[in-house]
């Protein structure tokens, strides 16, 4: 719904595209038993006082590879429990309230900022990450997190269109495809704030970042132009199965849910726009109330580690930042542009930051474009 | 004589005690953080510094909001009217012609809270949309050869709530005219009365309670709906619902949610008073 619910996770699709299509009823079950075997519940009151053998990590669902939990508790011996959220705003409220007992977080780019800002991550100490040498230049010195200093990025992804080539008679390249007359009431978008400002304002050829209060009235003037055109505004798994089921022939959407359906359809396909997009990121954080932090080090150092990287980013299909981890990634994948993007589309691209008090002027100008 | 007195009160206050309780920790108290909560300064990143800050309730005026709160009662208004044309005949047949299937008819309204509402109102998508099972049948009856547009539209969103709140209508109809005396439809016929002013001079005055009751347990919950314009509308529009959700979640500036939410509640508390009180007072002059 907004943003921050964005699913990040592997769908049963996407496994059964890693799997290969043999065995449906067999894949599934053995997605189930991984999460089942990955969610063994929080013990009580943040487990066992100063004990190390523990670590609490704090996840969006299935969005790690069957053998990462597996092979830290082994290489460690120490026992992981994993917890979920679905959206960042519900992570930074259990972390606003205190004593949440997590040692691991996953938080958003944005979210980094605003939980910098709220004094709630530890500043990393990059002598007990020796493999942060493995964390690719593009992912160090981001605008929410300047110096590197409280997050590493664990996966990444960008914002697109995916859309049905049987319908779409011509390949879709930009952004002009979502104000397209033709396609008149089968069009998303997704229903985000920053998403679709985003879209409107790489359209107008503006930063996504934008705080010009004139770059904003345009963006704004253009959304409201598209809206009858418009089928709605939704979330991104269910504007891609509104794609695949055929009510829309043409949505923005997240890359990860977007490329499972690509996998499985042969009419659909997947582009990032050519006057650019959002390039999101998830990143690992310690928070301050971490309970066992020496773990919580070795398992940031651990998912740098290129094999675990790799395993990592070959299960759940979205990108690696982890450069050392990029020759192992399936030759699928690493040459589909659509995960990772040639040169003259990745300059184009562009992380979505804090906007700060901004935030509110963005929401009231959303409220308007709905009741526009 | 006293002592006994105090007995019963200690015995009735024991009985009152946990609903008291209840009542006080979920509703009271959180109803209690709300407006203090928006009397407050919201920080940017969420969380809310306490004081006396009456801007919250000066952005409520703007025309913006006013127009969605606005529009969130007139859907509100035509939704409750929905449930009663709809409501109103069942319950009738169901309470008067039902006979002896009377409890399992009234069964049947009651079997869908069995099943989460938000599970029931994916299954509307699941039904309405394009390889969904409504256009299915409607091309195989060969009524359409394209799929037709049902969900996502103003029209979607207008049948998920009546058909979300409809037995909250139903039920209370149901209760009001089970207890109607037949004889006295019978009496006024024989005083020469239509069919139609039995119905109107008779049995409708006498089923008020329930149609104010009903109304009341629609219209309350369909102002503050939120879910159905997501779901079943494409999120296209807002109502208020929408927009103290929003502010909770998206813009972080929980102030002004709670100052919206306040707002609500004074608004409807204000319409059902002015409801009671004018349908009462027909009521007295029909009697």
């Amino acid at each position: 719904m907004e943003r921050g619910t964005r699913l990040r996770r592997v769908t049963r699709g996407e496994f059964l595209r890693l799997a290969g299509a043999g065995a449906l009823a067999g894949s599934t079950l053995s997605v189930l038993a991984a999460c089942t075997a990955n969610t063994t519940q929080q013990q009580g009151g943040g487990g066992g006082g100063g004990d190390e053998k523990v670590l609490n990590f704090y996840n969006w669902s299935e969005y790690v590879a069957e053998g990462t939990i597996p092979g830290f508790e082994e290489e460690f011996g120490v026992k992981v429990t994993q917890d979920f959220y679905n959206s960042n705003e519900e992570l930074l409220a259990k972390l606003q309230a205190g004593g949440s007992g997590y040692d691991v977080i996953v938080p958003s780019d944005y979210m980094v900022s605003a939980m910098i800002s709220e004094d709630i991550l530890l500043r990393l100490d990059r002598a007990r990450i020796p493999n942060f040498e493995n964390l690719s230049e593009d992912f160090r010195g981001l605008p929410y997190d300047p110096n590197t200093a409280y997050s590493i990025t664990y996966q990444w992804g960008t914002t697109g269109i995916l859309y049905n080539t049987e319908a779409v008679d011509e390949e879709v390249t930009g952004l002009d495809a979502l104000w397209d007359e033709r396609y008149r009431g089968r069009i998303g978008m997704l229903d985000d704030v920053r998403e679709a400002f985003g879209a409107s304002l790489k359209r107008l050829g503006y930063s996504l970042n934008s705080k010009d209060a004139a770059e904003l009235d345009e963006a704004q003037a253009q959304l409201e132009e598209q809206k009858p055109l418009l089928r709605g505004y939704f979330a991104s798994p269910e504007a891609t199965d509104l794609v695949i089921g055929g009510d829309l022939v043409l949505t923005q959407a997240f890359s990860g849910e977007a490329l499972t359906a690509v996998g499985e359809n042969d009419n659909l396909a997947y582009v990032i726009p050519a006057e650019g997009a959002t390039r999101w990121t998830d990143c690992l954080a310690i928070p301050k109330s971490a309970p066992h932090q020496e773990m919580a080090y070795r398992f940031l150092n651990y998912i740098l580690d290129p094999e675990v990287g790799a395993e990592l980013s070959n299960y759940t299909y979205y990108g690696t930042p982890n450069k050392a981890a990029l020759p192992m990634i399936d030759e699928e994948a690493r040459d589909d542009p659509a995960i990772y993007p040639p040169p003259e589309v990745a300059e184009n691209l562009e992380v979505i930051e804090d906007l700060g008090e901004a935030t509110r002027d963005y929401e009231r100008r959303f409220t308007e474009v709905k009741s526009a | 004589m006293r002592g006994a007195r105090k007995g019963w009160s200690l015995g009735l206050a024991g009985l009152l005690a946990p609903a008291a309780l209840w009542l006080g920790l979920f509703f009271v108290a959180p109803l209690l953080i709300i407006l203090v909560y928006s009397f407050g300064t919201s920080g940017v990143y969420g969380g809310i510094t306490l004081g006396f800050n009456p801007g919250n309730y000066l952005n409520v005026f703007d025309p913006l909001y006013l127009e969605i709160i606005g529009r969130t009662f007139v859907i509100a208004a035509t939704n409750t009217l929905i449930c009663l044309l709809l409501g109103y005949p069942l319950a009738y047949f169901i309470a008067l012609k039902g006979g002896r299937w009377r409890n399992v008819l009234i069964l049947l309204v009651v079997v869908p809270f069995w099943t989460s509402f938000l599970i029931r109102a994916y299954a509307w998508v699941v039904i309405l949309n394009g390889n969904g099972l409504a256009n299915k049948a409607l091309q195989f009856l060969g009524v359409t050869d394209q799929p037709l547009t049902l969900i996502f539209t103003p029209q979607a969103v207008t049948m998920g709530m009546a058909y979300a709140y409809l037995p909250f209508m139903i039920l209370p109809l149901y209760a009001a005219l089970e207890k109607f005396d037949v004889s006295l439809k019978e009496a006024s016929q024989d005083l020469g009365a239509s069919r139609w002013q039995t119905f109107w001079r008779v049995t409708f005055p006498l089923s008020t309670p329930g149609v104010v009751a009903g109304s009341i347990l629609v219209f309350i919950p369909s102002a503050g709906e939120f879910v159905i314009p997501d779901l079943l509308g494409g999120s296209r529009s807002l109502m208020v619902g929408n927009l103290v959700q929003q502010q909770f979640l998206q813009a972080r500036d929980w102030a002004f949610g709670s100052a919206l939410a306040m707002l609500l509640a004074v608004l409807l508390v204000g319409a059902i008073t002015f409801y009671v009180r004018r349908v009462g007072a027909e009521k007295l002059e029909e009697a």
